[in-house]
């Protein structure tokens, strides 16, 4: 862990040891906990890391570098045993005296080494690799690379700082017991958060048009769609409101391209007319809910599952829309690319519902692969229509899903209207038509839609006792969790990623799984238990328990562990 | 000039008499003499009378929501700055529900056109007071009669620096159509707040109010003097329309490299082999 102050570069710290444990062939996996500050206060990062893979992070700590003293007193009860502080008494001005305390003058270091003390958290670094007796050449060597294109020099000054604080701390702490588990021989694999894995399913889906409002957690997608905007051709606006960043989505998607908005569940409040524009307009979009604790602004750098039952009814009127909760970086990747297909595929607005947690935390991916991903342009363009000889924007036909063409590309009129409207898209009150549209649009595609979704993914014993059920960022928590349990108990993880519409029970066969366990517990991160209401809702079956935490953090492994163990005993 | 027929649409369920009837007429005109097609424009409106004009011409349309056309309209010049983009909205629905967007769409001087029908009082809803209503004018939500100063949409865009701005009346058609004319070739947003009388719900802002008021402004005017459009938009006793601010500023389009010199957005081509590569960067 390394804890300190905001604006301390806890963050260049641990991206930069993270990454050096990745590509020492170690499974990683790290978690942030800031405040909504740009200075002060107390912050940290989490490294786990693991020779088999990891998905979540445990409440003791075995490095702790602490950056300020706060941080010292915070977490020093949460040691674990033969746990070491690492810390500059120079820096921090205070000296502590006992086993646990490791003083690594980096400061000092720094200046030596590197003329100044802006290379500390670099020393500091070099002494992590040092007491997990890593070869610092790991170190050194994606220093390099990080510093490159600020120069030879810059490479230099840090390379020279991360060897001078692994040489201390080799030295200074020769009875260490951490040996990391390196393996040379393992492949290359990925370190991606959240964030990441959307904007680049996004990328890679298409996206044309960006959106958005910065609001946290989903400011870092929108900075990432910026950041690739001029390279891959793609315009990233940002919004007066939310009002407008929903409304751009569904005007670039209309005129034609692939178009996606993103905010937290504050912002989305503010979309949902847009919303329900979308769903009337049968206009394709893709919409990114980070969920963060609410009501209102709530702890607005922090996590919770709190917005499941708003994003499921948010909107006025009937329509279908689409959620995906992704439980990992890697399924936010792939099911940002099926968000993409099935919204342009179905003509309605598809939901990524994240949250903080998932968006923040990197893990460890041994790839991504392309073949998986789809991509069929669905709509009609000049070629298409050209051959038409009449064309209506919401023409009924046999699956409810009307041509959609580009407007512009021929003589054929596309016209659409958020008042209920004929098959051309003009303005209309007659009843037979309302009914009409409501089954073409509704009635019809609900099931087609409900077809596509997949049911939750089981892991563990295939005829558990207990299933652990969960929806999106829980997953790798929970998965962890059976995984600890299954010396002792016989039981399952039961997990959805999509969630809407809810997918068909008889497609796998998870009820009767549920039915046969003596116990199920569904683990959210909210305080209602949303989505065992949503199961209940649909299938009629209610878990045997609940376990709920609300308290604006994630669920730690041995946290989860214990709670589990004191149900099921 | 091509056939104004082209550009009929379904029958316009508008009061007799309404001023928007002159505007449909005077927007029909406009287009024909600039020898447009119908398909090579997208109108975007919200909700109101006003909005329903896409309906009773012929052209792409996105009748959206209420205050929303704007955003609507600019994502379209994004995605495809081909394309014609014509926004038309009320003044409750620009200047009072879409408030901000307005504000934001004269700051980013995309080529949007917006004609606002300002008739001074809410008509879809049954003659409340709208943002532009005069202060005084008794309604039945307001009987004390409107407690606030009346907006001044030509003077705010003078103020925002918007690129054009011009004021018009649904009574005078033929120099409406003149400025529907120039706002379409202006390169750049492009404001007209179109004076229009409510037969129905405005006792107060007739035909014959704006006929004693109502003026065309001279050819002395300099369109790209601010001050002087300023004080025009200002002036109280009478109204003076026409062009009254106009200066070329860059384009949002214009500046975004992307888009700049290139084919619009919509036409250049994806593949997702051409994007894979972005995954190294994570490992």
């Amino acid at each position: 862990m390394i804890g300190g102050q905001a604006g301390q570069g806890i963050q260049t710290i641990s991206s930069a040891l993270a990454k050096t444990l990745v590509r020492a062939g170690l499974y990683v996996f790290t978690h942030q906990d800031y405040m909504s500050r740009i200075r002060g206060g107390h912050n940290f990062n989490q490294i786990r890391f693991s020779g088999n893979p990891v998905s979540s992070s445990r409440s003791k700590v075995d490095i702790l570098v602490a950056l300020d003293r706060n941080t010292v007193e915070i977490h020093r009860g949460g040691l674990a045993a033969n746990g070491l502080i690492v810390y500059d008494s120079g820096a921090i001005g205070q000296k502590y005296d006992g086993a646990e305390f490791l003083d690594v003058p980096s400061r000092r270091i720094a200046t030596d080494v590197a003329g100044g003390r802006l290379m500390e958290n670099t020393v500091a670094a070099g002494a992590v690799t040092g007491l997990l007796g890593m070869d610092v050449a790991h170190l050194a060597n994606l220093l390099s690379e990080m510093f490159q294109p600020k120069g030879q020099e810059v490479v230099d000054k840090n390379v020279a700082a991360a060897r001078a604080g692994h040489k201390f701390a080799s030295e200074s702490c020769p009875g260490c017991a951490f040996n990391a588990p390196v393996d040379e021989s393992a492949p290359r694999r990925m370190l991606i958060e959240g964030a990441s894995a959307v904007g680049l399913g996004a990328l890679l889906s298409g996206c044309r048009f960006y959106a958005a409002y910065p609001m946290t957690p989903s400011t870092p997608v929108l900075n990432y769609m910026a950041a690739k905007s001029r390279k891959y051709n793609l315009v990233v606006e940002q919004a007066e409101d939310e009002i407008a960043a929903i409304n751009m989505a569904i005007g670039a998607s209309f005129a034609g391209v692939r178009a996606m908005t993103g905010t937290a569940g504050g912002g989305f409040a503010l979309m949902v007319e847009g919303l329900s524009l979308a769903g009337m307009t049968e206009t394709p979009v893709v919409i990114l809910v980070g969920q963060r604790p609410a009501p209102a602004t709530g702890l607005p750098t922090r996590t919770e599952q709190g917005d499941l039952q708003f994003v499921l009814n948010a909107a006025h009127g009937e329509f279908p829309r689409l959620i995906m909760a992704p439980g990992s970086p890697e399924q936010a990747f792939y099911l940002t690319n099926k968000a993409f297909d099935l919204a342009e595929k179905y003509q309605v607005p598809a939901l990524i519902l994240s949250d903080t947690y998932l968006t923040d935390a990197e893990w460890t991916v041994t790839g991504l692969d392309t073949s998986r991903l789809k991509y069929e342009d669905y709509r009609l363009r000049a070629g298409d229509l050209e051959r038409l000889t009449g064309y209506k924007r919401h023409a009924f036909t046999e699956t409810g899903v009307s041509p959609l063409a580009e407007p512009g590309a021929s003589r054929h009129l596309v016209v659409t209207d958020s008042d209920e409207h004929d098959e051309e898209g003009h303005i209309i009150e007659d009843a037979a038509t309302r009914t009409r549209m409501v089954e073409k649009r509704l009635l019809k595609k609900l099931p087609q839609l409900r077809e596509e979704m997949e049911p939750p993914l089981v892991y563990g014993s295939r005829e558990p006792e207990t299933v652990l059920a969960g929806w999106g960022s829980t997953y790798g928590v929970i998965r962890e969790a059976v995984d600890a349990l299954s010396q002792k108990h016989n039981l399952a993880m039961m997990h959805w990623s999509e969630v809407w519409p809810f997918p068909a029970a008889e497609k796998s066969g998870y009820l009767p799984v549920l039915k046969a366990a003596r116990r199920t517990v569904c683990i959210e991160n909210n305080a209602t238990s949303q989505f065992a209401r949503l199961l209940r809702g649909q299938t009629g079956y209610q878990f045997t328990d609940t376990v709920n935490k609300f308290d604006g953090r994630p669920f730690l492994l041995d946290e989860l562990t214990d709670r589990i163990e004191g149900l099921i005993g | 000039m091509a056939d104004p027929e082209q550009f009929s649409g379904q029958t316009p369920s508008w009061c007799p008499g309404c001023g928007n009837l002159n505007i449909l007429k005077a927007f029909k005109a406009a287009m024909s003499e600039l020898g447009l097609s119908p398909h090579q424009l997208t109108l975007v409106s919200g909700i109101g009378q006003a909005s329903k004009l896409p309906h009773y011409t012929a052209g792409n349309t996105f009748n959206g929501l209420h205050g929303r056309p704007l955003p609507v309209a600019t994502a379209i010049r994004l995605a495809n700055h081909n394309m014609i983009a014509v926004a038309v909205a009320g003044d409750g629905d620009c200047y009072g529900e879409g408030g901000n967007h307005f504000l934001h769409a004269m700051r980013r001087n995309v080529n949007v056109k917006l004609f606002v029908h300002d008739n001074q009082i809410y008509g879809l809803t049954k003659g409340q007071a709208s943002p532009t209503s005069q202060a005084g004018m008794v309604t039945k939500v307001q009987p004390f009669g409107v407690l606030l100063e009346p907006l001044n949409p030509v003077a705010l865009a003078v103020a925002m620096d918007a690129s054009f701005a011009a004021r018009a009346y649904a009574g005078d058609t033929s120099f409406l159509t003149e400025m529907m004319t120039a706002a379409m070739e202006h390169r750049g947003f492009a404001l007209i707040d179109i004076l229009q009388p409510c037969v129905t719900f405005n006792k107060l802002n007739t035909y014959r109010w704006y006929h004693d008021r109502v003026y065309r402004i001279g050819a002395g005017h300099d369109p790209g003097d601010r001050e002087a459009a300023f004080r025009l938009a200002l002036e109280q006793e009478k109204i003076p329309t026409g062009v009254i601010y106009k200066h070329e500023r860059p384009l949002l389009e214009d500046q975004i490299p992307v888009l700049a010199g290139r084919e619009p957005l919509v036409r250049q081509p994806f593949s997702i082999k051409a994007v894979e590569k972005e995954i190294d960067e994570f490992y």
